[in-house]
């Protein structure tokens, strides 16, 4: 890396899409929304296969046509469309087809205002697929995490094969900032294996880490089943037996095992701290400052930044368990992370700071933690 | 004709169900054509007629009711093996709910044949009707009959461009027309009339099959057989990477802000407030700053308010929202509008106005200029901008009169009209 800087002006839809392609995401098939369509639009200049779906549910169907015959498929969109790829991410959940699907969240509900953002789809991820499983959810907090968890985001879709969601939101997707391209690091095209050997290939039998080895099923060599049905190792349609149902659970066990080895989450804890204050994605600057305005007063906070977001890694509640108080900030009503964490009833000791159709600003954030510390 | 396709054994339908002699066709056609086991990708939809997967010696995929033809049209665009054959087994009930697949299928003529099991009604989940349903057809939920016709989906389908589409009566050997199709290249399509003993039979006792389609006006025919481009993807191998060096935008100027400034720009859409804001941040830049710029607007980007937020700073950038800003530039009336909650809670910031718009009370600075007189509509968010940073010297000038030069704004610029603030 040379000393120089490298200075440019943009927004974080162009470092997605040229890190998702760089890990070896090779195809992106859309349906234009707001406030997706700079990543639909960098798309269609940077992926070598670029296809304009007429609409979503077609979007997830052609990416998992893509993905079993060994691409690896990318979409983006927001609520609206991702509401109809809801049954076919089962879809290809069950089936085991690695792509990823960029959730870019904007005010709802239904259409909602396009042009303003929001977090307010976690909850529909942690219960999107049928049976309570879980799937592999990442976000970004910073321009940097749009360049380096794409770039993982494409690795664990790949090597578990599973489908992966990245949510993130309209400022996140649609601000410029000036960034000094030498401060990204390189990535590395993600090294993908085929099964290889010359005895009968069984699609769904569990190989290391819970995750069937992979083959197109346009190879020549052994006959691919593939079926979103609930089936055995083979991929034959059952409907209860035990062979079928430890596969399903494995489905879920396969991510909540490996999401271990991809826990990012950034952790800014000072000594004798009491209260740490939880964010993910959109609202971490407005905490980062917050938490600078507040230690200024001579208050003890720390703040965790949590970046994969579902399944829960363990490690949050080891950090979480220590402290007295937890506010978690979001941009929803409801407060939707803090009900993936503590339930829908939690402990006095957690708080939610919220704001509904517009950013929450460092000030009030400021404001209503510092009753807690 | 012996199996090969097939595996040996019952199939996995009721007795009688016309689902089973489509089997057979195929592993007839297919041998006609002298594939290959794994030359042929099964995909099916949900449906009786989709519980034939491990009947089938073939790659076999099963996904999700009505998708099966745009699962099938990914795969076919995705494969780069020629030889592959992508066959969609489909009911009438999938057809019905994925009519739009099967049409874009067509409309694009991926290379895929889709064949339709058409026994009028949905028999797995009991025998109610579809869209295909034909006059008078009774089903369980409809014992009078169904009171209008189906689609024709043959008709549908040709006029939507596959190169082949057959409709064939599903009792006979009909595995030439398969065949045809199997070869055909781009999109093709055999609907093949069938009858579901256990529901279609029981609700139209007597019922012969040709009756039904002569009085429905559904024609036994090939539709359509001709030579036609099959969909091909695009493949590109020389795409440009998008951070590229010629955008790195040099350090050549030097500011003298020792904290953030931040500057709300708000006015009316066309009226060029993202592009000024665009070439006032790529200064900043220019001139060593940190910065950052947000849109808001309405969803018609050429009407109402256009405002952007805009952060220049010594320091790392972090919130980039609306905070109270240090300056508020103000347009045209829709701006005022978009901003006047902002504006009338300020108290410690600079207000730059146009003479046009009427201010709200507020504790801030009011600076009145005639923006608007003095340039043209579209350039006006640019001026005042320029008009700015003469007056605060935030950075020099001379690093936005760069900008603008290396921006393809420039050749429709009158520079010397928009640096006159006399
Ligand atoms: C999205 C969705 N809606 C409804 C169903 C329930 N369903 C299963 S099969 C079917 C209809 C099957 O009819 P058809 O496609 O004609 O096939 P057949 O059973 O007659 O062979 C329906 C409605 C489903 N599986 N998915
Ligand atoms: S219910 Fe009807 S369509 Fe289904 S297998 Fe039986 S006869 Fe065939």
């Amino acid at each position: 890396m040379n000393n120089e800087k490298k200075i440019i002006f943009t927004d974080n839809s162009k470092i997605v899409i040229e890190a998702l392609t760089e890990a070896g995401a090779d195809v992106f098939i859309g349906y234009p929304i707001t406030p997706a369509n700079l990543l639909y639009h960098y798309a269609s200049q940077r992926f070598p296969v670029f296809m304009a779906a007429p609409d979503e549910i077609t979007t997830l169907q052609w990416m998992a046509g893509f993905s079993s015959v060994g691409k690896i498929p990318v979409t983006a969109t927001s609520f609206p469309g991702f509401a109809l790829m809801v049954e076919s991410i089962n879809m290809a959940y069950m089936m085991e087809l690695p792509m990823v699907i960029i959730l870019v969240q904007r005010l709802g509900p239904a259409t909602g205002t396009a042009t303003t953002g929001a977090q307010g789809d976690l909850l529909l991820l942690n219960g999107m697929i049928s049976g309570g499983m879980s799937i592999a959810t990442f976000n970004y907090s910073d321009e940097f995490d749009c360049w380096n968890i794409s770039a993982k985001a494409v690795e664990f879709a790949v090597k578990h094969r599973t489908p992966v969601v990245i949510l993130t939101s309209k400022e996140e997707m649609m601000t410029k900032k000036s960034l000094d391209l030498n401060l990204l690091p390189f990535i590395s095209k993600y090294k993908r294996e085929f099964y290889n050997s010359a005895e009968t290939y069984i699609p769904y039998k569990p190989e290391k880490n819970l995750v069937p080895a992979f083959l197109p099923i346009d190879n020549e060599q052994h006959q691919v089943r593939i079926t979103a049905s609930t089936h055995n190792m083979r991929g034959i349609i059952q409907n209860s037996t035990l062979e079928a149902m430890n596969n399903s659970k494995r489905l879920h066990f396969k991510n909540l095992r490996n999401i271990e080895d991809y826990v990012y989450y950034d952790l800014d804890d000072i000594p004798d701290a009491k209260t740490i204050i939880v964010s993910y994605g959109i609202t971490s600057d407005a905490v980062k400052e917050a938490v600078i305005n507040l230690r200024k007063e001579g208050k003890k906070i720390s703040h965790l930044i949590a970046k994969t977001l579902l399944p829960i890694p363990k490690k949050y509640y080891e950090i979480l368990d220590k402290f007295e108080t937890i506010i978690i900030a979001e941009e929803n009503l409801t407060g939707q992370y803090k009900q993936v964490l503590y339930g829908s009833n939690p402990q006095t000791n957690i708080i939610s700071i919220t704001d509904f159709g517009k950013m929450i600003n460092p000030a009030a954030i400021t404001k209503q933690a510092s009753n807690y510390v | 004709m012996s199996r090969k396709f097939l595996e040996d054994g019952e199939l996995p339908y009721c007795k009688g169900c016309g689902h089973s002699l489509v089997a057979n066709n195929i592993d007839i056609a297919l041998q006609k054509n002298n594939y290959s086991i794994l030359d042929i990708i099964i995909v099916t939809d949900i449906g009786c007629h989709g519980i034939i997967d491990k009947s089938f010696k073939t790659h076999t995929i099963h996904g999700l009711h009505g998708r099966s033809v745009a699962l099938a049209s990914g795969i076919s665009a995705g494969t780069s093996n020629p030889k592959k054959k992508v066959i969609v087994l489909v009911g009438d009930g999938g057809a019905t709910i994925g009519m739009q697949h099967i049409i874009d299928a067509a409309h694009n003529n991926f290379n895929i044949t889709v064949i339709v099991h058409n026994n009028m009604l949905y028999g797995m989940t009991g025998g109610q009707p579809s869209e295909f349903t034909p006059y008078g057809f009774k089903t369980t939920t409809t014992p009078e009959g169904t009171n209008r016709n189906g689609y024709d989906l043959c008709k549908l389908a040709a006029i939507a461009g596959a190169s082949f589409v057959s409709r064939v009566i599903g009792n006979v050997d009909f595995s030439d027309v398969l065949s045809k199709a199997f070869a055909a290249k781009g999109f093709s399509l055999v609907e093949v009339m069938e009858i579901c003993p256990s529901y279609g039979v029981k609700a139209n006792p007597g019922m012969k099959l040709k009756n039904i389609l002569d009085a429905a006006g559904l024609e036994v025919k090939t539709f359509v057989n001709k030579e036609t481009r099959s969909f091909e993807t695009n493949i590109r191998t020389n795409v440009k990477r998008l951070l590229n060096d010629n955008e790195n935008i040099p350090v050549k100027y030097k500011s003298n802000i020792d904290k953030p400034v931040n500057i709300l720009i708000s006015g009316s859409a066309g009226e060029g407030v993202q592009s000024a804001a665009e070439i006032f941040a790529k200064a900043a830049v220019s001139s060593g700053l940190n910065v950052s710029k947000k849109g808001n607007y309405p969803v018609t980007v050429g009407v109402g308010f256009s405002s952007s937020d805009i952060i220049i700073s010594p320091e790392e950038i972090l919130f980039t929202g609306t905070k109270d800003p240090d300056i508020i530039i103000i347009t045209s009336k829709e701006g005022l509008d978009y901003s006047s909650a902002i504006i009338k809670n300020s108290d410690k910031g600079i207000i730059f106005y146009d003479s046009s718009v009427s201010m709200p009370e507020t504790k801030a600075t009011l600076i009145k200029y005639d923006f608007r007189k003095r340039v043209p509509a579209k350039n006006v968010s640019l001026y005042a901008l320029l008009y700015y940073v003469d007056y605060s010297k935030v950075f020099p000038l001379d690093a936005v009169i760069e900008t603008l030069k290396n921006d393809k704004l420039s050749s429709k610029l009158e520079l010397n009209k928009l640096l006159d603030f006399s």
